[in-house]
């Protein structure tokens, strides 16, 4: 679980996060969603520790990030995972060697003990022949699941996922939402999801938050966001006719 | 104020490069991997460059003894003291900053824009440490490079003196062996041992904490060219003031 109370990040004069308070459950999918520039990168890497926080606390299962120490932050980074928005896979490394990162910077492991595991967690993601071709040989939605898999070979506690979906095509980013909801299930792990795509909050949205000028707007479940009389939430999330279809025969099949 | 920031920037770096070492099994592939890139990969400009140096130094001294006065073992002389105490170290190195800065400011700022910085860093890597040290322990084998560069540009002054007519092969031997000072070489080792330092250190904090995108790596990159060699020239100077006068 993770908790976060009155977050605000600012960098110079500019006010990214105004005080975003939460909670992202063990076990769930939390998606974070609101529109460019309302600071759901920034609350993420405040998450990840990439950015250090103005003024706030963060608890990862009861431990206060910012009171840890070097080595503590370190280690409790160790069980996190986190696939990035253009995955971030490196790029001199193979399919293999990428996902074998982690554990070979950080475990004492046997190279045959290393690769099942790495062979383990590609099959997992559905990967299979791909382990000796590198990053610029494969499609995006491949490259995706080696950052899935990088982010899980470790066993992680968190998984943090910045727009999973973004650049894949709708069924790519299907499989892609489908995957990160088993694993979340699956490991019992803490995963929070920043993203645009709609699809994804209405499919695998157990909590979702939702950030308007750096500030919490509106928080609740993906049955929720059908009711929802906020504003500024339904004009987010119902922008397309598509989406207000659906939420129009959802209300009405509710009643 | 920049200019302050960039200094204490840099200081802190290579403070922290040093911090939660990574761990030998992986630090010594990388390591390999640079004197790769870094050392082997340089070698074949640097001796291309160094030979026609070598030569036309020989044939511009060739051209100016004028005075009957003047021996002619001057030719070696002079090439080779213009080889040992600044060209080899000093321009080979400026002629580096271009090549292995450049490719270590682009190479680590493209890992910075495609997050793979940040990768590391949510892992608990130091990615300082993982990126920058084994640039810096590869440097080390940079005098080697100047070494060649030495040998190949008193060579490249022979051929050119030999067989361009300017002067026998045994009085260019005798310029080259006469008056030789060996702390000359010791001074030019020193040079270049501070150099390969800063060759690898500057050109990686400019890619480390650039900002932006694909465009800003390069802006990055000239201005790393930019900085280190205003540092080497700078360097050349304190030390050879503290060194030779």
């Amino acid at each position: 679980m993770i908790e976060v109370d009155n977050l605000y990040k600012s960098f110079d004069d500019a006010n990214i996060l105004k005080g975003v308070s939460t909670v992202f459950d063990t076990g769930k999918t939390n998606l974070i969603i609101g529109q460019s520039g309302s600071g759901k990168t920034v609350f993420l890497k405040c998450l990840l520790g990439l950015f250090k926080p103005t003024e706030g606390v963060i608890c990862y299962d009861g431990k206060k990030y910012g009171e840890l120490t070097d080595t503590e932050q370190r280690n409790l980074r160790q069980e996190m995972g986190m696939v990035f928005q253009g995955s971030a896979l490196f790029d001199g490394l193979t399919v293999e060697g990428n996902v074998m990162f982690p554990l070979e910077m950080f475990t004492q492991q046997s190279k045959s003990e290393m690769e099942d595991r790495v062979n383990l967690v590609l099959q997992r993601v559905n990967l299979i022949d791909a382990n000796h071709k590198f990053p610029s040989e494969i499609s995006g939605g491949m490259q995706k699941r080696v950052a899935i898999a990088r982010a899980i070979v470790m066993n992680p506690q968190y998984l943090f996922c910045d727009e999973p979906n973004s650049g894949l095509d709708p069924r790519t980013a299907i499989v892609i939402d489908n995957l990160i909801k088993e694993i979340t299930e699956e490991y019992n792990i803490t995963t929070v999801i920043n993203t645009h795509d709609m699809n994804s909050v209405m499919e695998i949205g157990e909590k979702i938050l939702f950030l308007k000028d750096g500030l919490k707007e509106w928080e609740g479940t993906k049955h929720e966001i059908f009711k929802t009389d906020n504003q500024a939430v339904t004009d987010f999330v119902y922008s397309s006719e598509l989406f207000k279809k659906v939420r129009q025969m959802y209300i009405e099949e509710r009643n | 104020m920049k200019y302050l920031t960039d200094i204490g920037g840099y200081a802190i770096m290579v403070f922290d490069l040093f911090k939660k070492p990574t761990k030998w099994r992986i630090m010594k592939n990388l390591i390999l991997k640079e004197i790769d890139e870094l050392i082997f990969g340089s070698l074949g400009i640097i001796v291309f460059i160094s030979f026609f140096i070598g030569a036309v130094v020989s044939i511009q001294t060739a051209m100016n003894l004028t005075s009957d006065f003047i021996p002619k073992n001057l030719i070696g002389f002079a090439t080779r003291q213009s080889i040992i105490l600044e060209f080899a170290p000093t321009f080979c190195s400026i002629i580096m900053a271009g090549k292995v800065g450049s490719f270590i400011t682009s190479s680590i700022g493209t890992m910075r824009v495609t997050e793979q910085i940040d990768a590391l860093e949510v892992m608990g890597v130091n990615a300082l440490n993982y990126l920058v040290f084994p640039k810096i322990i590869a440097m080390m084998l940079y005098p080697f490079i100047i070494a060649v560069s030495m040998y190949v540009g008193i060579f490249g002054g022979w051929f050119a003196g030999v067989f361009g007519g300017f002067i026998t092969s045994a009085d260019f031997v005798e310029g080259v062996t006469i008056d030789f000072i060996p702390f000359h070489v010791t001074y030019s080792f020193i040079k270049t041992f501070v150099f390969a330092f800063l060759l690898a250190t500057i050109p990686s904090y400019h890619g480390f904490y650039m900002k932006g995108g694909a465009l800003e790596v390069g802006k990055a990159s000239t201005t790393s060219f930019v900085w280190t060699s205003v540092v080497i020239i700078i360097t050349n100077y304190i030390l050879t003031q503290l060194l030779l006068a």
